[in-house]
């Protein structure tokens, strides 16, 4: 009795260790488990018995399908929510991260960390448009846009609750600064008229902005003349001529100034002479930079979230699969022990429970992933960003993150299938073949 | 009642499979009494001192100010019994991932703010000093800050004479009188007037008011009445109760509401199949008993109630278990953070929800088996048949 209690309690000990060497593995450490135990089954006596063995379990799933589509379910489950979870997370970082680029740099106040807290003043642009590192435009102008952003509360698409969208003042040369922007339908706005052109995020979010509609923001009204896409988070903007702009919502200075550089060489000619102006107190930062940074809080917190929320779901569905592999190798008592009866050793009939084990937790894992990859892939939401503003994106389903959901699946079923396969092992042969 | 004994007996027939088939349960409602406590704490906002609070912020957008001299003539409005005021600073301390709210505010708000404790001669020091600051508990104690310490404050937004700096001093620890709120306390107040006058870029200014109501019921006569101050001015007001204002800003961020309904959603039909198979194996092993109890005389209504009573059983056993182990966990991990973390404790509405599931979930996984147990013919039940 005291032998089979320090047994038991060391295989929980080195399934402990062995699910955190599993869930740290690389992919291609999990292949080499793979093509190892793939060997082993088909090379060794022994494996080759299990392998028998096993086949005998599977092919009487049919006849317990109830049973076993508990364990498919219940992974799929964890799988399913995991995934959509991390997706999610992944989806918003993935937004942020094709913002900006690293040839383009974006200039804020000193110290200000974000947009909405900066002021860069009317007499600081001509002295940033003349620094060098500036790439010009066709007709030899410096690529600068100085800009202004305001937040403004539009009603949601879905339940028309006020929400807070980001409203874009831009510069003249904004079009080649941010050279993602694509029309794609109406036209740009004419300086000095109170005409927008929205995002296809944004579009997507709030009511009332197609294009030909007009809306009242700040007291005024204004025309939606066009819509572009760009592919990150600008999509969820709504963009008119700062000028006009500033004077609706009273703001003589501007907020930031975005400017495109001529290649790496000129980011680094761009810092190094606003360092070197005493002039100017002014941060820059590469666009590509300045973005990534943002999302960094919330993908971690989903992350977390995610993993808490599928790890306690986990383990519920290891409780679903013991109870069922412990019900199958109960039912196939009298099988198991003629098995052993006849010669099959401990090790392949170990073996052969987790086989069928892995198998339907395989099923289950590649079924949760689809549900989720099928639902969510490209599923849009918004949240609040830095700028207390909405920032819309999609959640995205990546090959890695599937990868993830399989493993997670695999670990359930290792648990799952590992004590009924030791119970299986240790059925004293004569009671088993006398009772059943 | 008298067949009790006997149901647990049955519960308890195979050890192995009804443990294992509770901690499932458990597993599930653990789960559903955090989400759904997130959800709810997300969705209600605001606390019970907050609900005869009104928020009056710019009609425009949350970043958007508004003038000081409204003070005076939102005063006047019949049904007002207190206003206070408070300005947005936005500043960091060391580096920006220490993030905690910080605004200046008005002489009075502690006395609105009522559900913040300050020892009194701390809050005189407050007030009295122009560059104090006063901080929750929990802050402090994260910081270490003690009273009479400097607090190296970086301004984000406001510059003061060309410069981020702007050292406080800290005068006053407040705390929160409901300890499930201590979340509440990661703030930062600077007076007001010490802030309008020292910052580069604007003056008279202010983000929201706060107004306290003499009646909670006149709350939207005198919001309206508010609004119809600043109408068709350069800045409208929008006036809603503090919980309204919460919720939307909650709201957000994510619709809680509709990623805890699916997350749950797919625990709860996993956890049907689970017990609904975990139930059916229950009644096929038990067969020539059912058919034995029929025998001595027990009616078919009775034996579908003993099995129906059993999987009911099963699932609030579990369930409780798990409710009760989200309540211990909870308040738990937000003591061990120090209100770092801030997890609401699991409402009434939780549980009674609960409560319902588990009910609802113990008849539907009953209820299959329990109609072949009441159909079972006895004869061929003991037959094996």
């Amino acid at each position: 009795m005291n032998k089979q209690w320090l047994w038991n309690a060391l295989s929980i000990l080195a399934l402990l260790v062995g699910l955190a060497i599993w869930i740290k593995l690389p992919w291609y450490g999990v292949l080499a488990v793979a093509v190892l135990l793939a060997l082993w089954l088909l090379l060794t006596r022994s494996g080759r018995l299990a392998l028998a063995a096993a086949r005998i379990g599977i092919a009487s799933l049919p006849q317990r399908w109830g049973a076993s589509s508990v364990i498919v379910v219940g992974i799929a489950g964890v799988v399913g929510v995991l995934v959509a979870m991390l997706a999610m997370g992944e989806g918003f970082q993935a937004t942020l991260n094709s913002t900006g680029d690293e040839v383009s740099t974006i200039v804020l106040r000193g110290g200000s960390q974000a947009e909405t807290n900066s002021v860069v003043t009317r007499d600081q642009v001509p002295l940033v448009s003349a620094l060098p590192g500036i790439a010009k435009g066709a007709d030899g102008r410096p690529l600068v846009s100085p800009e202004l952003s305001q937040v403004v509360n539009l009603p949601s698409k879905s339940d028309g609750t006020d929400v807070n969208a980001q409203f874009r003042g831009v510069g003249e040369q904004a079009w080649t600064v941010h050279d993602k922007i694509r029309i794609t339908e109406g036209r740009k706005f004419k300086p000095g008229l109170r005409e927008i052109v929205v995002g296809q995020g944004a579009r997507g979010q709030f009511r009332g902005l197609d294009v030909g509609k007009t809306l009242r923001l700040g007291n005024q009204d204004w025309t939606v003349v066009g819509a572009f896409v760009s592919g990150d988070a600008h999509d969820s903007e709504l963009w008119t001529d700062a000028e006009t702009l500033g004077s609706t919502y009273n703001r003589s200075a501007y907020q930031s100034i975005s400017v495109r550089n001529d290649g790496k060489a000129g980011v680094a000619a761009f810092k190094a002479a606003m360092a070197a102006d005493p002039r100017l107190k002014l941060d820059v930062e590469t666009t590509h930079d300045y973005y990534a940074k943002q999302g960094g809080g919330l993908n971690k917190l989903i992350t977390i979230l995610g993993t808490v929320i599928g790890a306690i779901m986990a383990i519920g569905a290891v409780f679903g699969a013991l109870n069922t592999m412990y019900a199958a190798v109960a039912g196939r008592a009298r099988e198991i022990a003629t098995m052993r009866a006849i010669g099959f050793r401990g090790l392949p009939v170990v073996l052969a429970v987790m086989l069928e084990t892995m198998l339907l937790a395989l099923v289950g894992g590649v079924l949760g992933g689809l549900v989720a990859w099928a639902i969510f892939n490209g599923y849009s939401v918004s949240t609040l960003g830095n700028n207390f503003s909405q920032v819309v994106f999609q959640f995205k389903v990546s090959p890695e993150l599937l990868w993830t959901g399989l493993k997670w699946a695999l670990g359930i079923g290792l648990v799952g299938g590992l004590f009924p396969a030791l119970r299986a092992a240790r059925l004293p042969v004569t009671t088993a073949l006398r009772d059943a | 009642m008298k067949y009790l004994s006997l149901i647990w007996a049955q519960l308890f027939r195979s050890k192995t499979r009804t443990a294992l088939t509770l901690l499932s349960v458990v597993a599930a409602f653990l789960l559903f009494g955090m989400l759904d406590s997130v959800r709810v704490a997300f969705n209600s906002g605001g606390s019970v001192e907050g609900a005869n609070r009104l928020v009056v912020a710019s009609r425009l957008s949350i970043t958007q100010s508004l003038p000081v001299n409204l003070l005076p003539q939102i005063q006047s409005i019949p049904g007002v019994r207190k206003v206070t005021y408070a300005m947005w600073f936005g500043g960091i301390y060391q580096d920006p991932k220490n993030f905690f709210p910080n605004f200046s505010v008005a002489p009075n708000f502690f006395d609105v703010y009522s559900e913040y404790e300050v020892p009194p001669e701390q809050l005189k020091a407050f007030q009295d000093t122009r560059t104090g600051a006063a901080v929750g508990e929990a802050l402090a104690k994260k910081f270490g800050w003690k009273l009479g310490d400097t607090i190296p404050l970086q301004a984000t937004i406001f510059p003061r004479g060309g410069s981020n700096d702007w050292p406080l001093q800290l005068k006053a620890i407040f705390r929160a009188k409901d300890r499930n709120n201590v979340g509440a306390e990661n703030q930062l107040m600077m007076n007001w007037k010490y802030f309008d006058e020292s910052n580069d870029y604007i003056k008279s200014q202010v983000s929201w008011y706060t107004v306290q109501l003499a009646d909670a019921s006149q709350a939207s006569r005198v919001a309206r009445a508010i609004d119809a101050l600043s109408a068709n001015s350069d800045h409208e007001t929008k006036s809603q109760s503090e919980s309204a204002f919460q919720q939307a800003f909650a709201k957000q961020f994510a619709d809680i509401g509709l990623i805890v309904t699916s997350i749950m959603g797919a625990v709860f039909f996993t956890l049907l199949l689970l017990t609904g198979n975990t139930m059916a194996q229950a009644v096929r092993e038990r067969v020539p008993e059912l058919a034995v109890l029929k025998t001595l005389g027990f009616k078919d209504g009775t034996v579908l109630v003993l099995v129906m009573v059993e999987s009911m059983l099963l699932v609030t056993l579990g369930g409780l278990v798990g409710l009760g182990l989200a309540a211990v966990i909870m308040p738990g991990v937000a003591a061990a953070s120090g209100g770092m973390i801030a997890l609401p404790k699991v409402p009434t509405q939780t549980w009674l929800v609960g409560l319902g599931l588990m009910l609802a979930i113990g008849v539907v996984v009953g209820l299959l088996p329990a109609l072949r147990a009441k159909r079972l013919k006895i004869v061929d039940a003991l037959a094996g048949r």
